[in-house]
This record gives C-alpha cells, sequence and structure tokens, in this order.
C-alpha cells in the first residue's frame, strides 16, 4: 500500500482505467454514469485491477454493483485508502 | 422440395490483403500471402473497423471476422438495413483453436502476476463461439448462432451448417464462416512438433518435395439467403451452394485415412446432394495443404469420386498462395472457388513444379487455367467442389455454382 493517497491521484488512475478499457476520454467525469460511458461489469472488474495494483485496494463485486457514477468509486476507493 | 441457397455477400482477409478481390485477384496473378515462413495478415488494422472497446474485447480471430463480415454485408447490400426478420438469420462462423493469443497472454499473467490480475474478459477472449457471437451482436442477428469447432474442416462445416438452415426452413439467411489467428509461440510449436507444418517455409501442394504446411491467419465470411427471397428483394447472386456433405475417417488423432475412401464419400455425397455428376464439375478448390499425407490421400479421393473425370479438371490450392488457415481455410476457400468460376480461371498451384509418383492430377501449375462453362445465356453454368478435411479425420465438402 502506498501512503499518502490523495483524492486527485484515485481521480486520476480511474480516470485512466476508464478510457484504457474503451471509454471516450471527453465523456470521462466523475459525475458521469457507468452507463453514460457504455462501462459494464466486465470493465469495472478490469478497473478495479488497476485500482489494487496502484492503491492495494479490493474492491469486490459487491462493492461496486449498485454504485451509478465514477464519482462515487473514486470515493470509495479515497474512503478505503489507507 | 429443399430451397437453393445464393451467396449474396463474400469477404475475406487474408495474408494476401483485405478483401476478396485481393486474395482471388493477387492469387490469380501468382503473388504469394506467405512471408517468412507464415501467412500474416499484416494489411489488416483492427481500427479500420471497429472502435477500440469492440477491438479489445475481441481476440484477433474476431476481429479478422467482423472484418470479412463488414465486407460481406456491404456486398450483399445489408449495410443500411437488413432486409429479414433478425430472428430468421443465423450465424455460424468456424474456427480450429480460438482464441489462443488471448488465452496465452492471460496464462503469462496468470504466472507472473497471480489469479486475482487475470483478465474478466479472458473467457469471452478465447471461447471458440467469440466470432459467431461478435457477429450476431453487430448485426443485430438473432436467429441461432454458434461457433462450429471441427479443426481445418470448421470453415467448410460452418457453410455447410448455414446451407442446411436455410434449406430446411429454420432460417431464410445466414451468416457463415470461419476465422483463425493463431500464429503464437505455442501454436507454431506444437504443430511443429508433431511434424506438420513445413521446415523449409514452403507451402508447395502436391508438388514431389513438399514437406507440411505453413501456417496462415485469416477470415471468410458469406452471406446466405434463400434463394427465392434473395431474387424477390433484388439481390444478385453471386454463386450458390448447390451441395454439401461431411463425412468421418474414424481412422487417426491426425493422419487422413490413407486411401482416402471417406473423403471420396463425401465428395460423391456432395455432388448427389447438388444432383451433378462429376462431368459437371470445372474445377476443384483442393484441400492441398502441403503436407505429403493430405496431399497423397487427397489426391486417391479425388480419383475415387470423380473416376475419369478426376484427370480432366483442373484442381489447385489456396493453401498455395496463403498458407494454411486452419478453421478459417474453408471459408476463405469456398470464396476464392465462387470467385475462380465468376471470372472463368483457375488460380495455379504456386510452387508446383515436381511431379510425384502417384500424384498425376492436373494441379494447375504456373498459369492460371481457363475453366469451361460460363454464366451467359445457354452457356453451361459452372461448378465446382471445394474440399476441406480437419484433424481428427473430419471431410466436409462444398459444391459451388459461380
Amino acid at each position: 500500500m502506498e501512503a499518502g493517497v490523495t483524492t486527485d491521484r484515485v481521480e486520476q488512475v480511474i480516470f485512466d482505467g476508464l478510457v484504457e478499457v474503451g471509454a471516450d476520454r471527453d465523456a470521462v467525469s466523475r459525475d458521469a454514469s457507468f452507463e453514460d460511458l457504455d462501462v459494464d461489469s466486465l470493465d469495472l472488474v478490469e478497473v478495479s485491477q488497476i485500482v489494487e495494483d496502484e492503491f492495494g485496494v479490493e474492491l469486490e463485486g459487491d462493492d461496486i454493483k449498485d454504485l451509478k457514477t465514477v464519482g462515487e468509486v473514486i470515493d470509495l476507493v479515497v474512503a478505503r485508502s489507507p | 422440395m429443399k430451397r437453393r441457397v445464393a451467396i449474396t455477400g463474400m469477404g475475406a482477409v487474408t495474408p494476401l490483403g483485405v478483401g476478396a478481390d485481393a486474395l482471388i485477384e493477387r492469387w490469380t496473378a501468382g503473388e504469394t500471402g506467405i512471408e517468412d515462413g507464415e501467412g500474416r495478415c499484416d494489411a489488416f488494422d483492427p481500427g479500420d473497423f471497429m472502435t477500440r472497446k469492440e477491438a479489445r474485447r475481441s481476440d484477433r480471430f474476431a476481429q479478422l471476422a467482423i472484418a470479412a463480415s463488414e465486407e460481406a454485408l456491404g456486398e450483399a447490400g445489408w449495410s443500411d438495413g437488413i432486409p429479414y426478420e433478425p430472428a430468421r438469420i443465423g450465424c455460424v462462423i468456424g474456427t480450429g483453436i480460438g482464441g489462443l493469443g488471448s488465452l496465452e497472454e492471460q496464462e503469462n499473467v496468470l504466472r507472473e502476476r497471480g489469479a486475482k490480475a487475470v483478465s474478466p474478459l479472458s473467457v469471452p477472449l478465447m471461447m471458440g463461439n467469440a466470432a459467431a457471437a461478435a457477429l450476431a451482436m453487430r448485426h443485430g442477428i438473432h436467429g441461432q448462432t454458434y461457433g462450429v469447432v471441427s479443426a481445418c474442416a470448421a470453415g467448410a462445416h460452418a457453410v455447410g451448417a448455414g446451407t442446411r438452415m436455410i434449406e430446411s426452413g429454420d432460417a431464410d439467411a445466414a451468416v457463415v464462416g470461419g476465422a483463425e489467428a493463431a500464429l503464437t509461440g505455442l501454436a507454431a510449436a506444437a504443430f511443429t512438433a508433431m511434424g506438420a507444418t513445413s521446415p523449409s517455409g514452403i507451402s508447395r501442394p502436391f508438388d514431389k518435395r513438399r514437406d507440411g504446411f505453413v501456417m496462415g491467419e485469416g477470415a471468410g465470411v458469406l452471406v446466405l439467403e434463400d434463394a427465392e427471397s434473395a431474387e424477390r428483394r433484388g439481390a444478385e447472386a453471386l454463386g450458390e451452394v448447390v451441395g454439401y456433405a461431411a463425412t468421418s475417417d474414424a481412422h487417426h488423432l491426425t493422419a487422413p485415412e490413407p486411401s482416402g475412401a471417406d473423403a471420396a464419400r463425401a465428395i460423391e455425397l456432395a455432388l448427389e446432394d447438388a444432383d451433378l455428376t462429376p462431368s459437371e464439375i470445372v474445377y476443384v478448390n483442393a484441400h492441398g495443404t502441403s503436407t505429403p499425407l493430405n496431399d497423397r490421400s487427397e489426391t486417391e479421393s479425388l480419383k475415387a469420386a470423380l473416376g475419369d473425370d478426376a484427370r480432366r479438371v483442373p484442381i489447385s490450392s489456396t493453401k498455395s498462395a496463403i498458407g494454411h488457415l486452419l478453421g478459417a481455410a474453408g471459408a476463405v476457400e469456398a470464396i476464392a472457388t465462387v470467385e475462380a468460376l465468376r471470372r472463368g480461371a483457375a488460380p495455379p498451384t504456386l510452387g508446383w513444379e515436381e511431379r510425384d509418383e502417384d500424384l498425376d492430377l492436373d494441379y494447375v501449375p504456373d498459369e492460371p487455367r481457363p475453366l469451361a462453362g460460363g454464366n451467359g445465356n445457354g452457356a453451361r453454368p459452372r461448378v465446382a467442389i471445394s474440399n476441406s478435411f480437419g484433424f481428427g479425420g473430419h471431410n466436409a465438402v462444398l459444391c459451388l455454382r459461380g
């Protein structure tokens, strides 16, 4: 785990991860919904893997299945970061 | 009476380039797509056909199928809307191995980074039905959709399955074909270990010096339609699937049965299905792998099935120009066959120079051969057979009209 995880850093990693799985960079924002971004459960598992690699925060399916927007995931990761 | 099956669109991505025209024109001109002992689709760029998201959710074999389907559906006039009820369209795409590159990549991830790093896309990337699923989703096909896995006969089995679907009335149209992208380290090592591939890296089917096949990759997709429905909507038929049959050697894991008896039976049954006699066949697109065993047993099977006509009919192998596309071969070769019939010329078996004892048929060396018959008024329609044989002893034969 890395010390000093900032919200900005989490946001950057998740934004980049969403673009990596195919989302349009211009459409990615905190307020964007996964539905709008055409991001499905398989994509979210990939983003979760990136998050775990980067911050050591594990996101299970149950943690994220009810989250609708990018900001909600960012907040969850920040809250769980050391 | 069974319904007739028209071919209204064809698309191919092969080592000779993107497009069915590149395949037939370059092969007929004697050009080869084989370089450094393999047939790679260097001209193919997934970005020309699909979004980045679609591309990363498709193994290369499915990407090749998507590209071939765009050409085929475009030619059929389906691009601006599919002229059939989606539930009445089938989709069958063959493959020998499926997403092998993805499997190897994720195996490395598992070894190097552990189970938790394995991609959630692994299964949909590697599954053998991935190309059929991708085409159904892309084109909105809601009829029966599946992959066919029968090694190097898969492409021909897929065309046959779609043909039967339409003949029987289960579907009014079918998008069929084959796709393969197995130019990986593991596949190369494995085929080499069993002595199937050419140590010299040269594909020269039926030549005395042939020493194995050259691996290739690619895809071929055909749009099949109930011929009467196609006529009603004013579609041009490029050809027809007039006969199909498949048999099994039940002989050996990999070696063909030496007499070619069951392959011959598949040819005979395909002719019977087409209500044709050997004398009416103007061209044979051979399986012709360039392996010592196939080319010998295939020659035997042609002699057994066609009798004296085996010596008259020109026989050539597409694999001489593009290598062996495994599960895509049967579909790509069906396309090459129809185009050869339409253009009235059998492309040559490239590299054929030295006659092998007993392999004494006309393998069309050097130059393309004008074909008998024609498409004009009163001319005898041109019909050909296209052979596909797979490891496991699977034989699939298509009888095609151009």
